[in-house]
C-alpha cells in the first residue's frame, strides 16, 4: 500500500501537524519509504495468531480506588504557556 | 594526583569507602571535564552546583559509615528521565523548558543510593533515532574518531555550541548517544540510558561503552518521557560489565505507579559478575548471518563464541524464523504507541505553544513547530496505521508478528538455551550526516540486531569486543531469558575479560 497527497495530508490533519503544501511530496516519499518497508510483513502466515497484548504475561494490578493525592493545581500548571487562576488557557472554542 | 575520570564506577566507589579521595573531589574532576568537553554535545543541561551539594551531602554519609551502594558517585541522566526542579526536554523543542515537579522512579532510587547528578544528557528527540542527530539541541560528537584522523582539532574546537566542532566526525549511535559519549569520554562514571529499539546497546557499542536493556518491567518507566510504552525500558550505560551490574541494582525495582513493572526481587547482579559460564549454552542464531553482513562483524561474532568456547560455554546453532519480520513490525507497533503517547503536546498543558485562529490550528502550528522532521515522521505513520480501515492491515498484524517472535525465543529457551550472541550493530560508528538523509530506512537498518529483544520484552546487553580496521569499536550482543540479567552478565564479564577494554586515549576535545 501507498499514500497518496491527499491521504498525507488527512494523516497529517489527524495527526494535528500543520504541513505546508510545498513539504507534501517529499513526506510522501519518506512515508511510502516506510510503508513500503513494512510490506515485508505480508509474507508471514499469522493465520490462528493471537496479537501480542502483553509483553510479561501479569495479573493486572489494581489498587484501591481512593483519592492518592491531590491539592497540587499550583504544580499542575506550573509549566503551561497560558493560566489563569489554575485553569489551562485556550483559544476561544465555543462562539 | 591520578584522573579521577579515569576509573571505573566501583573502583571510585571502593576509593570513597577507603578514604583515597572524597565525593567532592570526585564530583569536581567530573565537572571539570565536562565543561572541558562542550563541544562534545553530550551535556544538553549541566548542574554543577547540584553536583556539589549532593557530593557533599555524600562525603558526610560516608564519613559516618552510612554510605549507599551508589554514595558519592557522578551520573549522567538521559533528558528523558523526569527530574524535580530540572529542566526535562527529551531533547525537544516542545517541551521547551519543562521542568518537572517530580522525579522519574527511577533516578530516584540512584539519589536513594547516594548518587550525584552532573546534569542532563542529550539524546535523540524523544528517543526516536539511532545516531542522536534528531536531537533540538543538535548532534553530539563520538569521542571516538577513525585511525589517523585529526578532525576536531581546528581553531573552533571548544567554542561550546553545537556545531562548532569542525569536520567529519562520528555520531555516537542513538537514542542514548549523549549517555554513551559522556561514559566513553569520562564525563561520567555511568549513565541512565532508554532502549526501545536498541537505544542503549547500540551507541553503546559505537563508543566502545557496556549497555544492558533489562526485561520488559525490570525497572519502573514511572516518569519517564514515553515513546513506545510497551517496548521503552531504562537501562544503564557504563564503563565496564560490573560498573552496568551495580547501576541496575539500584535502577531496577518493582514500582507501583507503573503497572507494568514486575514485584519481583532485585538481585545482586554483581555477585554474578565472574561467575563461571561452564557448561551455559549459548544460542546462534542462523538468521543474523544476514546476507552483506559486514565481514569485520562477521569476524567479530566468531571471535565472540571462540572465547565463549573457552571459557567452557556449549555453542549450539539455533533458529529464529522470525527475526527478519521484527525491524519492519517495530516501525508499525513502536510509531503507533508514539502517536498515541505524543498526543499529549497540544500546546495547552505544557510546553510550547504557537497561536492559531482556533483552537485545532493552534494545535496543528504548535505540535509542526514543536516536533522535528522524524517525530513528525513517526506521528503520521503511527497515526495512518491506527486509522480507520488500516488497523488491521498493520497494527494487528504487527503485534500478531510480534508473538510469532516471542515464540521463537521461547522455544529456543524451552530447549535449554541459556543465551543468545550475536553481534551488537551491522556496522561500526558512521559520520554525521551520512545517513537516512534520503531514505528513513537506511537509519532504521541500525537496530537490525536489537530491536527483536524489544519485541519480545527480553533482556540484552552489548559488550565491546574489538576494533575494526578503522579502529572503531565494535560490540557484541548477548540476549537472555526474561528477568535472567545475571546470566548476561556473567557471559558479558568473560567476553570483557577476553576482549579487554577500549577506552578512549587521546582528549582530542579538551
Amino acid at each position: 500500500m501507498s499514500v497518496d497527497a491527499a491521504t498525507v495530508k488527512r494523516v497529517a490533519h489527524l495527526s494535528r501537524i500543520a504541513v505546508d503544501d510545498a513539504d507534501v511530496p517529499k513526506l510522501q516519499g519518506e512515508l511510502n519509504a516506510i510503508l513500503g518497508f513494512v510490506e515485508l510483513l505480508n509474507e508471514v502466515d499469522v493465520t490462528g495468531v493471537e496479537p501480542m497484548t502483553s509483553v510479561t504475561p501479569m495479573v493486572m494490578k489494581k489498587r484501591q480506588d481512593i483519592v492518592t493525592d491531590g491539592e497540587i493545581a499550583d504544580e499542575i500548571v506550573a509549566n503551561a504557556p497560558a493560566s489563569e487562576d489554575d485553569y489551562f488557557m485556550v483559544p476561544k472554542v465555543i462562539e | 594526583m591520578t584522573d579521577l575520570t579515569r576509573l571505573t564506577l566501583t573502583d571510585a566507589r571502593d576509593g570513597l569507602k577507603a578514604k583515597q579521595f572524597s565525593a567532592t573531589e570526585l564530583a569536581k574532576a567530573h565537572i571539570a571535564a565536562v565543561e572541558q568537553a562542550r563541544a562534545l554535545n553530550a551535556y544538553v543541561l549541566e548542574t554543577p552546583e547540584h553536583a556539589l551539594k549532593q557530593a557533599a551531602a555524600s562525603d558526610e554519609k560516608l564519613a559516618k559509615g552510612e554510605a549507599g551502594p551508589l554514595e558519592g558517585l557522578p551520573l549522567g541522566i538521559k533528558d528523558l528521565f523526569a527530574t524535580k526542579g530540572v529542566r526535562t526536554t527529551a531533547c525537544s523543542k516542545i517541551l521547551g523548558n519543562f521542568v518537572p515537579a517530580y522525579e522519574s522512579t527511577v533516578s530516584s532510587q540512584l539519589w536513594r543510593d547516594g548518587a550525584v547528578m552532573l546534569g542532563k544528557l542529550n539524546n535523540d528527540e524523544f528517543a526516536m533515532g539511532s545516531s542522536n542527530e534528531s536531537s533540538a539541541f543538535g548532534p553530539v560528537v563520538n569521542p571516538w574518531r577513525r585511525k589517523g584522523s585529526n578532525v576536531g582539532l581546528g581553531s573552533n574546537v571548544g567554542a561550546g555550541a553545537a556545531g562548532a566542532i569542525e569536520g567529519n566526525h562520528l555520531v555516537p549511535g542513538g537514542s542514548s548517544g549523549g549517555s554513551a559519549a559522556a561514559v566513553a569520554a569520562h564525563l561520567c562514571l555511568a549513565a541512565t540510558a532508554t532502549d526501545t529499539g536498541g537505544s542503549i546497546r547500540q551507541p553503546a557499542a559505537f563508543t566502545g561503552a557496556v549497555g544492558i536493556k533489562p526485561t520488559y518491567g525490570r525497572c519502573s518507566r514511572w516518569g519517564i518521557v514515553a515513546f513506545a510504552s510497551s517496548l521503552d525500558q531504562a537501562g544503564p550505560i557504563g564503563k565496564t560489565v560490573r560498573d552496568c551490574a551495580v547501576m541496575l541494582r539500584s535502577m531496577a525495582g518493582h514500582d507501583p505507579k507503573d503497572t507494568t513493572s514486575v514485584d519481583r526481587a532485585v538481585p545482586d547482579y554483581e555477585a554474578s559478575v565472574g561467575r563461571s559460564v561452564k557448561g551455559m549454552k549459548i544460542g546462534i542464531p542462523r538468521e543474523y548471518r544476514l546476507e552483506g553482513l559486514n565481514a569485520e562483524i562477521d569476524a567479530l561474532w566468531q571471535q565472540g563464541i571462540d572465547w565463549l568456547k573457552a571459557a567452557g560455554a556449549e555453542i549450539v546453532e539455533i533458529s529464529l524464523p522470525h527475526a527478519k519480520y521484527a525491524l519492519p513490525a517495530y516501525y508499525i507497533v513502536a510509531p503507533a504507541e508514539a502517536s498515541s503517547n505524543l498526543a499529549r503536546y497540544d500546546g495547552v498543558r505544557y510546553g510550547l505553544r504557537e497561536q492559531g485562529r482556533d483552537i485545532v490550528e493552534m494545535y496543528e502550528k504548535t505540535r509542526a513547530a514543536g516536533f522535528g522532521a522524524e517525530v513528525r515522521r513517526r506521528i503520521m505513520i503511527g497515526t495512518y496505521v491506527l486509522s480507520s480501515g488500516y488497523y488491521d492491515a498493520y497494527y494487528l498484524r504487527a503485534q500478531k508478528v510480534r508473538t510469532l517472535i516471542k515464540r521463537d525465543f521461547e522455544a529456543v529457551y524451552d530447549q535449554g538455551i541459556d543465551a543468545v550472541l550475536t553481534p551488537a550493530t551491522p556496522s561500526a560508528a558512521f559520520g554525521i550526516g551520512e545517513k537516512g538523509s534520503a531514505d528513513p530506512v537506511e537509519m532504521y537498518l541500525n537496530d537490525v540486531f536489537t530491536v527483536t529483544v524489544n519485541m519480545a520484552g527480553l533482556p540484552g546487553i552489548a559488550v565491546p569486543a574489538g576494533l575494526d580496521s578503522q579502529g572503531l569499536p565494535l560490540g557484541l550482543q548477548l540476549i537472555g531469558r526474561p528477568f535472567d540479567e545475571e546470566t548476561l552478565f556473567s557471559l558479558g564479564q568473560v567476553i570483557e575479560e577476553a576482549a579487554g577494554h577500549f577506552p578512549v586515549t587521546e582528549r582530542w576535545w579538551a
